[in-house]
């Protein structure tokens, strides 16, 4: 019987954030810091002939860094090693890091960076991606026969769906402060981070150190949503050059504007759909293909292709499927990691998709959809049987019971100047890396006892706001059968913890939950005996008994992947989810408000149900403001939305009233029936929202966002007798 | 670098330090604008001259020509000024849709007319109110029409040495209808893709007066002649509500596509928005009639 | 300039350039950071303190304008009540607009509580508007403010 899986335990970052006593990284000082700052491209493309000089800026006043500075390689390592660390040469992207700069205060850095003057020949850059030759990842998904499956299909229907970039915008903007060397040659790093070995891996390759010798600690950091995935490793290079050339600490905290003009954000998509269906409007055979735009560097999209690819044609049984996909370069600052990696994109198109066969056949889009949902000993597009926790059904029927949109006349003629609308999607989302990339990453944690008998955990997992400590103190907790009060979580620090891998792709609480589960268990029949835990444990530990327990990620029996092939398990387990979103939409203004929104998910055992209702709402809500308010264009390469008060995101009167039921099917392979929840809100906030615009207003919307202005247009087109 | 700042703590102290010679002073009132100018360095005055403290400049006052309400009234004061509300729901309307709360305890209504944006909110609603704004110098004072005085694109008629005093709201006619709609980019804290306010008198059925002016649709505040003409004198039946809506956004405003939205969009909505507040201004979040 | 003011009650003389903002006043010439820099340009709310017992964005006010004036951050007394409400309605995720939030829903409750009205959820969200939140969709948040006014001091 759980005691404190379900619970709803008291979270331990709490106190100091609802104080203000909570350290972020801008919040920290260290005695003769100075303080970072970047010299950048004012062009998309070009060749850096030289940066001039003005000679009226005394230069001995600061530390400039250039590419000849950098001890190691001059390469970010990331998945690939292609982006340099300062470009010396070729211009790649608007804003491209070409000098860093430290100063003792601010005003001395911004004289000095308005007195370096890059001189670059611009060269044509390539901003469509159709357009683009190069490709950073191809990938291809066969199953079955679709060619002759879709000759075979009683009907057949195309599509074509695209969706802009969108900006993570957490409410801190991206920070660190690099120490100099101490008197161990070890370089530290503080900061707003979400993966601080990968961190660690960019900092050996460019400041030519061991693992060892480099130390990054992650400081309370203030929302992530993968915008601190990968950009934090460029900032700390950043940072440690300079204070490596300073010899004193540097801070490199951005302000917003930086932060939002040249950090990455969702890749742009256009998805293709060729779909046929039986007479019962049963999925014969799916062909689609992805585009994405992944700028000027590989970054991580390779990565975020891979998910978005094999999320492409949903929770959806369909024996014949082809997926193809690309993403390519442009001159775009680069984009990479948000919440859900390629999903939202995907599963954006494939729900439109559905809802267009739908309409066209006169069949319910529930309807639809209920017939199609993928059940247990299904195979997925990759091949994958699914052998346990398809909750699938299960969120179909809740939803339905919650919100009757099984019986909703969708796309019922409406009269009125505000149109109200309900619009449904349905998708799942893939636990932990995909295919055999847990097995090669190895997470590790570490589970110990101190003299007084409490468990500390060690662990690279990262608190960013979804509730890391507290899911962690609740496994700890039941595995060791103590109160959630005897578990400490050590700050992430890779002097001090394990490599349990970056905090992404929902998988701290399936993945390394399940590992701290396991230590868990074992350090508990170590102790053994029984009575209060704390005594039990002092017990143990004055005996001199083993108190540390290292556990590993072991890769769950049967599980096979082909990365070749694109083939089997893609994914340990899956989550699934359904949400109704309701709208209102004003024929003046063509502004669409979403008054309420549904979800039915199933993300196995609910460790601490009250954080998974925190990442749901939170997710959705960024779903929401994806499908029609959040706009991200560029201009020769920048992004226009390069203010916080250009770049909008829904406040407190544009979110609507969540309801939120948590179905729950176990999964035998996570900790205490556990999967993984963190991006899957993302992925069906679009969808739902652009098929209540369907209903309310009777177009079919296939871009996002869908914003006024898109609206508009396109009701014109449908009603020319209202131009003027 | 660093401009030289004032800080006025009189009406005189105010003049003086404008009156005096070299480089102009920009004014600082509740530095909703001007703070964010400064720190992007967008702006980088020789001086500034910070009136906030400026008791002369606060406060609503009832004359025999209407209301007077200080420069330094901020948006939080106009709309929980019982005067105000039942003088000019227009103004409060406008007032409860800027930003959110804390720009409403900040930014003022001096600051709206001098920064002079084409966006700011509360323009439109003094334009259609017949509003005079009181400015004044070491010289002495005098007093300009709203619509006159904001001339351009962030362009006022202040001379480099007036500071704007105080704003006179005219009484209003015995049946009045006030009407006021933003559009902006989220339900709050947001800039407008435009505004309309529109201040209609009637005798009887038939309307006797129309002053209505538009915002972030053109290079400054617009009047909007067409409309005023094609309603005067006429009763407002649903087709005129329609028709004129659609002339005055085909000849009054002077849209354009920028980072918050389309000219094409702004024209339409603005038709659209325009018709549905003449013909149901119950609907929509217009005022009730004083 | 001299500036006088008092802040979470203490009274406190400084020499400061009138133009500095009193988000640097108090974050970095005094080390209270507990109040937060989310945007600079009065967009996210992060930096919501009361002067003379009304919201601002620190970001916005020069220093010159607090003179005389009474400042009370996230450090100061009489947030007792709301950060509880915060706690148990797990209304704090990521924690930075956290601090700003609480400011507002004081502000916004005492307000209630004032003028006797009803403390209402679309009246908080109104209220609450010019505060930016990414992690929880505002529905902890709104349920925590609406806690925070109905309770009796």
């Amino acid at each position: 019987m759980a005691r404190v899986v379900g619970s709803r335990l008291a979270r331990p970052d709490g106190p100091g954030k609802v104080a203000g006593t909570t350290r972020y990284v801008a919040d920290l000082h260290f005695a003769g810091e100075w303080v970072g700052g970047t010299v950048r491209a004012n062009v998309a493309r070009g060749l850096l002939e030289a940066i001039e000089r003005d000679a009226a800026f005394d230069f001995t006043r600061v530390v400039v860094v250039g590419p000849q500075d950098v001890p190691g390689a001059n390469v970010i390592e990331m998945l690939t090693l292609d982006q340099p660390a300062l470009a010396s040469r070729e211009i790649e992207h608007f804003g491209e890091p070409l000098l860093l700069v430290a100063a003792p205060d601010e005003a001395t850095l911004q004289a000095a960076l308005a007195a370096l003057r890059p001189r670059i020949t611009p060269l044509e850059p390539v901003f469509d991606p159709r357009a683009s030759t190069k490709v950073f990842k191809e990938i291809r998904i066969e199953k079955g026969d679709v060619e002759s499956a879709l000759a075979g299909a009683t009907r057949t229907f195309e599509g074509e769906y695209e969706s802009a970039s969108q900006e993570q915008l957490y409410i801190e903007p991206q920070g660190v402060i690099a120490l100099p060397p101490d008197e161990n040659g070890v370089v530290t790093v503080h900061g707003s981070l979400q993966c601080p070995y990968y961190v660690q891996k960019t900092l050996v390759r460019a400041l030519g150190l061991p693992a060892e010798k480099v130390r990054v600690v992650q400081e309370a950091t203030g929302g992530g949503f993968g915008g601190k995935e990968d950009y934090p490793s460029i900032l700390a290079t950043h940072a440690a050059l300079l204070a490596r050339k300073a010899g004193r600490p540097v801070r490199m905290i951005y302000d917003r504007h930086e932060d939002l003009a040249f950090t990455p954000k969702r890749h742009p998509s256009r998805v293709r759909i060729r779909s046929g269906v039986d007479g019962e409007g049963r999925l014969l055979a799916l062909d689609i293909d992805v585009l994405f735009d992944g700028g000027a560097y590989t970054t991580l999209s390779p990565v975020v292709l891979s998910r978005g690819c094999i999320h492409a044609a949903g929770p959806y049984r369909c024996e014949h499927v082809r997926i193809h996909g690309r993403a390519v370069a442009t001159n775009h600052v680069p984009y990479g990691a948000f919440r859900g990696f390629g999903a939202p994109q995907t599963c954006f198109a494939i729900e439109r998709h559905m809802d267009h066969i739908a309409a066209e056949l006169g069949l319910h889009p529930f309807e639809l959809r209920r017939r199609n949902a993928l059940r247990l000993g299904d195979r997925t597009a990759t091949g994958q049987l699914l052998k346990e926790s398809v909750g699938a059904q299960a969120v179909l029927e809740r939803i339905a019971q919650r919100t009757h949109i099984d019986t909703h006349p969708w796309r019922a003629p409406k009269t009125t100047r505000k149109r109200r609308g309900l619009g449904m999607s349905f998708f799942f989302h893939g636990a932990g890396f995909t295919g055999a990339g847990e097995t090669m990453l190895h997470a590790r944690i570490a589970l110990e006892l101190d003299a007084e008998g409490r468990a500390l955990v060690r662990s690279a997992s990262t608190e960013f706001g979804q509730g890391t400590e507290t899911l962690f103190k609740a496994i700890a907790a039941e595995a060791l059968g103590c109160e959630p009060d005897d578990v400490l979580v050590a700050q992430p620090d890779t002097h001090a913890v394990p490599n349990s891998g970056p905090t992404v792709a929902s998988r701290t609480c399936m993945i390394v939950g399940g590992v701290l589960a396991r230590a868990g268990r074992e350090l508990a029949a170590r102790i053994g005996g029984n009575g209060p835990f704390r005594e039990r444990a002092r017990a143990f530990v004055r005996s001199g008994g083993d108190s540390r327990v290292e556990a590993t990620y072991q890769t769950p029996a049967g599980l096979e992947w082909d990365d070749k092939a694109y083939r089997g398990d893609a994914y340990p387990a899956y989550g699934w989810a359904a949400d109704v979103a309701e709208v209102e939409v004003d024929l003046d203004t063509f502004d669409v408000r979403v008054v309420r929104f549904w979800s039915a998910v199933d993300c196995g055992t609910a460790i601490q149900p009250q954080l998974v209702v925190g990442q749901f709402e939170g997710g959705s809500l960024q779903a929401v403001g994806f499908a029609q308010l959040e706009v991200v264009t560029t201009r020769d390469g920048r992004f226009q939305q390069d203010r916080m008060a250009t770049c909008i995101i829904p406040t407190a009167l544009d979110a609507p009233d969540f309801t939120t039921d948590l179905v729950e099917v176990p999964f035998s392979g996570g900790p205490f029936g556990a999967k993984g929840v963190g991006e899957m809100p993302m992925d069906g906030g679009a969808p739902a929202v652009l098929a209540a615009i369907e209903d309310a207003l009777g177009l079919h919307v296939t871009r996002i966002p869908a914003t006024p202005e898109h609206l508009l247009e396109l009701w014109l087109a449908a009603h020319p007798e209202e131009r003027l | 670098m660093t401009p030289e700042v004032t800080v006025a703590r009189s009406l005189d102290e105010a003049l003086a330090a404008l009156a005096r010679d070299g480089a102009a002073a920009h004014v600082l009132a509740g530095g909703t604008d001007l703070m964010v100018e400064l720190r992007t360095g967008r702006t980088r005055p020789e001086r500034v001259v910070d009136v906030w403290k400026v008791g002369e400049l606060r406060g609503v006052r009832e004359e025999n020509e209407g209301l007077r309400l200080g420069a330094l009234s901020t948006c939080a004061e106009l709309l929980r000024d019982s005067r105000v509300a039942s003088h000019a729901p227009l103004l409060v309307a406008a007032c409860r849709e800027v930003g959110a709360e804390q720009i409403q305890a900040r930014a003022t209504l001096g600051g709206n007319l001098g920064t002079a944006s084409p966006a700011a909110d509360l323009n439109p609603a003094l334009v259609a109110l017949g509003a005079r704004v009181r400015l004044r110098s070491r010289r002495g004072a005098r007093e300009v029409a709203v619509d006159e005085f904001l001339c351009g694109y962030r362009k006022t008629l202040r001379e480099r040495d007036e500071l704007i005093e105080s704003v006179l709201v005219p009484t209003r006619p015995a049946h009045e209808r006030q009407l006021w709609r933003k559009v902006g980019t989220r339900r709050a804290q947001s800039i407008s893709k435009l505004t309309v306010a529109v201040a209609l008198a009637f005798e009887g059925a038939c309307v006797s007066a129309v002053r209505a002016a538009a915002g972030s649709v053109g290079p400054r505040t617009l009047r909007l002649a067409t409309l005023e003409r094609e309603l005067v004198g006429r009763p407002l039946s649903p087709a005129l509500c329609r028709s004129a809506a659609a002339a005055c956004a085909r000849a009054d405003i002077t849209p354009i596509d920028d980072v918050r939205s389309t000219a094409l969009y702004r024209r339409h909505a603005f038709a659209r928005v325009l018709a549905t507040l003449l013909a149901e201004p119950d609907g929509v979040p217009a005022c009730p009639p004083s | 300039m001299k500036l006088q003011f008092t802040l979470n009650g203490e009274r406190l003389e400084l020499d400061v350039e009138p133009l500095r903002r009193l988000l640097d006043v108090v974050r970095d010439d005094l080390a209270l950071t507990g109040t937060k820099e989310g945007c600079g340009e009065g967009e996210c709310g992060a930096c919501s303190v009361l002067v003379d017992g009304v919201v601002v964005n620190s970001c916005l006010v020069p220093a010159s304008q607090v003179d005389g004036c009474e400042v009370v951050t996230i450090e100061g007394a009489g947030f007792e009540r709301v950060r509880q409400c915060f706690l148990e309605q797990g209304a704090a995720q990521c924690g930075i607009c956290t601090p700003g939030m609480i400011v507002m829903t004081r502000a916004w409750a005492e307000r209630c509580r004032r003028e006797g009205r009803e403390p209402g959820l679309d009246d908080a969200r109104t209220a609450l508007a010019g505060n930016l939140c990414r992690c929880t969709g505002y529905g902890a948040i709104l349920r925590a403010a609406l806690d925070a006014a109905k309770e009796r001091p």
